[in-house]
């Protein structure tokens, strides 16, 4: 949008000497003057101009293309599930897109003129420009992944979570029927006896793997022939299992290891009173007990399931998803336009609000802003020319599953036409649809350039 | 206090713009990271693990992929198709521009009008027509099939840009040329190309890239023998996961092209692209 339109041109100098010899010279100016255009036209006609004229035509075409069907395949278009997502979703793409891309774009171009290191910054953002879709296709479809152990985004989003939430260590650990626990509909488990203060208990669980037990469990015995004081509950948690066979259930066998890092709480009369965390070889102790009936409870929290993170490229979240890797690649586009835009800005009106007190955001927004809406407009409408035929990216993002919850007009035309499909009078409609939705750029386009002419 | 003030937020402005710098870095790192390593590596942890053990950098990747005839022929394929198309583009729009600008034939304001109005004409709505078009002249498959297409529809913007440019020439010194007798070939070698020179460089390079990076065209137009790296590539992505060994590294063998180019010529690029945007 920003094309070097010229400000004048000036009128071909075209000679005009009379008599026959003149209109000979003219005409051959003339020959010579098509043989320069030729090829151009040539190329734009069969390719281009043709092209649009018989995709028009063939949207009013059925599948096969023999039978005329008016505007059967507009209809259609409305009326096919998958069509209309795509329709939808397009829209979607149209107002979220440039609206963040502009906003960015427009923080950051005012934001990196007041460091020293702007150029360099404005590069870096720039880059991605420069990436093909299918390069960022892929950076992105692995910086998604689910598996917190290969997609970087989630790898942060469940370290994070964990930081807050403590992440769960057993959730495969249950306890065995009739040695003492009771499992509760919420997941955890309770003493079938109360203890008092005073005594000991051993909680035994299974269904933890020898691999899985923490890299310092130690084993629980010697923990678990401990006593305990007048006002104290304490005890084992451990996993009732001795590898290679030969303990007995319900008891701490020599080689049975504690199980560190679980939450015990002490129940009374239905309320926590207290809570402990497990050591290394299993055990935990309740200090400061008034007397009476405890029971003892392992919280669900223990066995929960592992927090895996975000499913960015399920069906919920798959679009905003892929808005976001486009976001990474046009944002230093709309910073530099806007850049370029800041620099243009009168220097006095900035430094008279200054004078007169005002602060930044002040300036900013009463100043800055509607002095670049002309450029604000420009980056945005160009922006949204752009984002209406997006294609790629959400073809080699979005994955084979979940290509229909993605799916935008560019790539429903291609899959209607080309993939599976077949329908190339649905395939053309949908192709002049496109058309149609950038008419409007078109127009703005003309009539600039005329402008420009005058 | 005004000072200190001034100082802080500051401080705060870079801070936030180094975050983001480093949130728009990692995703490139982590694809440079990921293609150093192996297929098993990547299944057992991220790329960021490198960072605690770095003897799982390797080349052996870039070695494969040199071997892997599929992927060295889809460059060359991409060589061959983005260099002809962004030399196609200059020259028939130089011609056309430079006639649109200083020559006189009928028709030529609407014709150019019409020219302006193809700049946002999706690619998408002449897929069909041309592939019918092509088969029935045997382009279909071939890389000039995809050559041609590529350049048709370059050329609205690239003939917008000349035009212009050409335009601002100063016409005493085209009549001081045309008075001396030059033919209108000569003044269009002798004079206009290099006073175009700095257009038709952010052209070159604008429209090269974007040759250089496309996907859908050559998908429909190229058959596997004509496919670009970037058709190869997505036919890979089916069994992502699996095969990152491949991807990343190949991903990134075809951005290295473009990089440098982007670095080598920022500022062109940086006009191009901001003049190409129309598109």
């Amino acid at each position: 949008m920003t094309a070097t339109l010229l400000k004048e041109a000036s009128p071909p100098a075209a000679p005009h000497p009379d008599g026959s010899r003149g209109r000979r010279l003219r005409r051959r100016g003339r020959v010579i003057a098509l043989l320069f255009v030729f090829p151009a036209l040539l190329l734009l006609g069969a390719l281009v101009v043709y092209p649009v004229l018989f995709s028009v035509g063939r949207s009013f075409f059925d599948a096969s293309g023999n039978e005329f069907v008016g505007g059967e395949n507009y209809a259609e278009m409305f009326r096919d599930p998958a069509t209309l997502k795509a329709i939808r979703n397009t829209a979607i793409w149209v107002v979220v897109a440039p609206t963040l891309l502009t906003g960015l774009g427009l923080i950051l171009a005012v934001l990196v003129e007041k460091v020293r290191w702007a150029t360099a910054f404005k590069l870096l953002l720039f880059m991605p420009m420069a990436v093909s879709f299918l390069a960022a296709g892929i950076i992105f479809r692995l910086a998604y992944d689910e598996d917190p152990d290969k997609g970087v985004l989630n790898a942060a989003v469940v370290s994070v979570h964990d930081a807050f939430e403590g992440s769960s260590s057993y959730p495969t650990a249950r306890a065995r029927d009739g040695e003492g626990l009771t499992a509760r509909p919420d997941g955890s488990y309770v003493t079938g006896a109360d203890v008092s203060p005073g005594g000991t208990a051993a909680l035994g669980l299974v269904g933890v793997a020898p691999k899985d037990l923490p890299g310092d469990a130690e084993p629980a015995r010697p923990a678990a022939s401990r006593s305990a004081g007048a006002d104290e509950i304490g005890g084992v948690v451990y996993l009732d299992f001795t590898p290679g066979g030969g303990g007995k259930p319900g008891v701490v066998d020599p080689d049975e290891s504690g199980l560190p890092g679980m939450k015990v709480e002490a129940v009374r009369d239905g309320s926590t009173v207290a809570t402990a965390t497990t050591g290394a070889d299993g055990s935990f102790r309740f200090t400061g007990l008034d007397g009476g009936a405890y029971t003892l409870k392992l919280p669900s929290a223990n066995f929960a399931a592992p927090y895996d993170g975000i499913s960015w490229l399920g069906p919920a979240l798959v679009t905003p998803a892929i808005i976001g890797a486009y976001l990474w690649i046009w944002t230093g586009f709309a910073m530099v336009l806007i850049g370029a835009g800041l620099a243009t800005l009168p220097r006095d009106a900035l430094e008279a609000a200054r004078m007169d007190g005002a602060n930044e955001w002040q300036i900013f927004r009463r100043i800055t802003v509607p002095l670049l809406a002309p450029v604000l407009t420009v980056v945005f409408v160009t922006l949204v020319i752009n984002v209406m035929k997006v294609f790629d990216l959400v073809y080699i993002i979005a994955p084979g599953p979940v290509q229909e919850d993605a799916t935008v007009l560019a790539t429903q035309m291609w899959l209607v036409s080309f993939g599976g499909g077949n329908n190339q009078g649905l395939g053309s409609a949908l192709g002049v649809l496109l058309l149609l939705l950038v008419i409007p750029a078109m127009v703005f386009n003309v009539r600039r350039f005329r402008r420009s002419q005058r | 206090m005004n000072a200190i003030r001034r100082g802080l937020s500051s401080a705060v402005v870079q801070a936030f713009l180094v975050v983001i710098g480093l949130v728009w870095m990692t995703p490139l790192a982590g694809l440079f990271l990921s293609s150093l390593r192996s297929a098993e590596e990547t299944a057992e942890g991220g790329w960021w693990t490198v960072f605690t053990s770095p003897g799982q950098l390797s080349f052996d990747n870039y070695s494969a992929l040199l071997d892997n005839s599929g992927i060295t022929q889809a460059f060359w394929n991409t060589v061959l198709i983005s260099v002809p198309t962004t030399v196609l583009v200059v020259v028939v729009a130089a011609l056309a521009g430079y006639a649109f600008a200083w020559l006189d034939f009928p028709g030529r304001e609407p014709i150019f009008l019409l020219v302006v109005a193809l700049l946002v004409v999706p690619v998408q709505i002449g897929l069909l027509p041309v592939a019918k078009l092509f088969g029935q002249l045997g382009l279909f498959g071939t890389i000039p099939g995809v050559v041609l297409f590529h350049v048709a529809y370059g050329l609205p913007f690239a003939i917008f840009l000349l035009r212009n440019y050409f335009a601002e020439m100063p016409k005493e010194m085209l009549e001081a040329a045309r008075m001396d007798g030059g033919s209108e070939w000569r003044i269009f070698i002798r004079l206009v190309l290099p006073v175009g020179r700095p257009a038709i460089a952010s052209l070159a390079i604008f429209q090269f890239l974007w040759v250089w990076n496309d996907m859908l065209v050559a998908l429909l137009f190229a058959d596997s023998s004509a496919q670009p790296l970037t058709v190869q590539l997505q036919s890979q992505i089916r069994q992502f996961g699996s095969n990152i060994d491949v991807l990343a590294p190949g991903a990134f063998l075809s951005l290295v092209v473009p990089v440098v180019v982007f670095f080598a010529f920022q500022r062109h690029f940086v006009q191009g692209v901001m003049a190409g945007s129309v598109k």
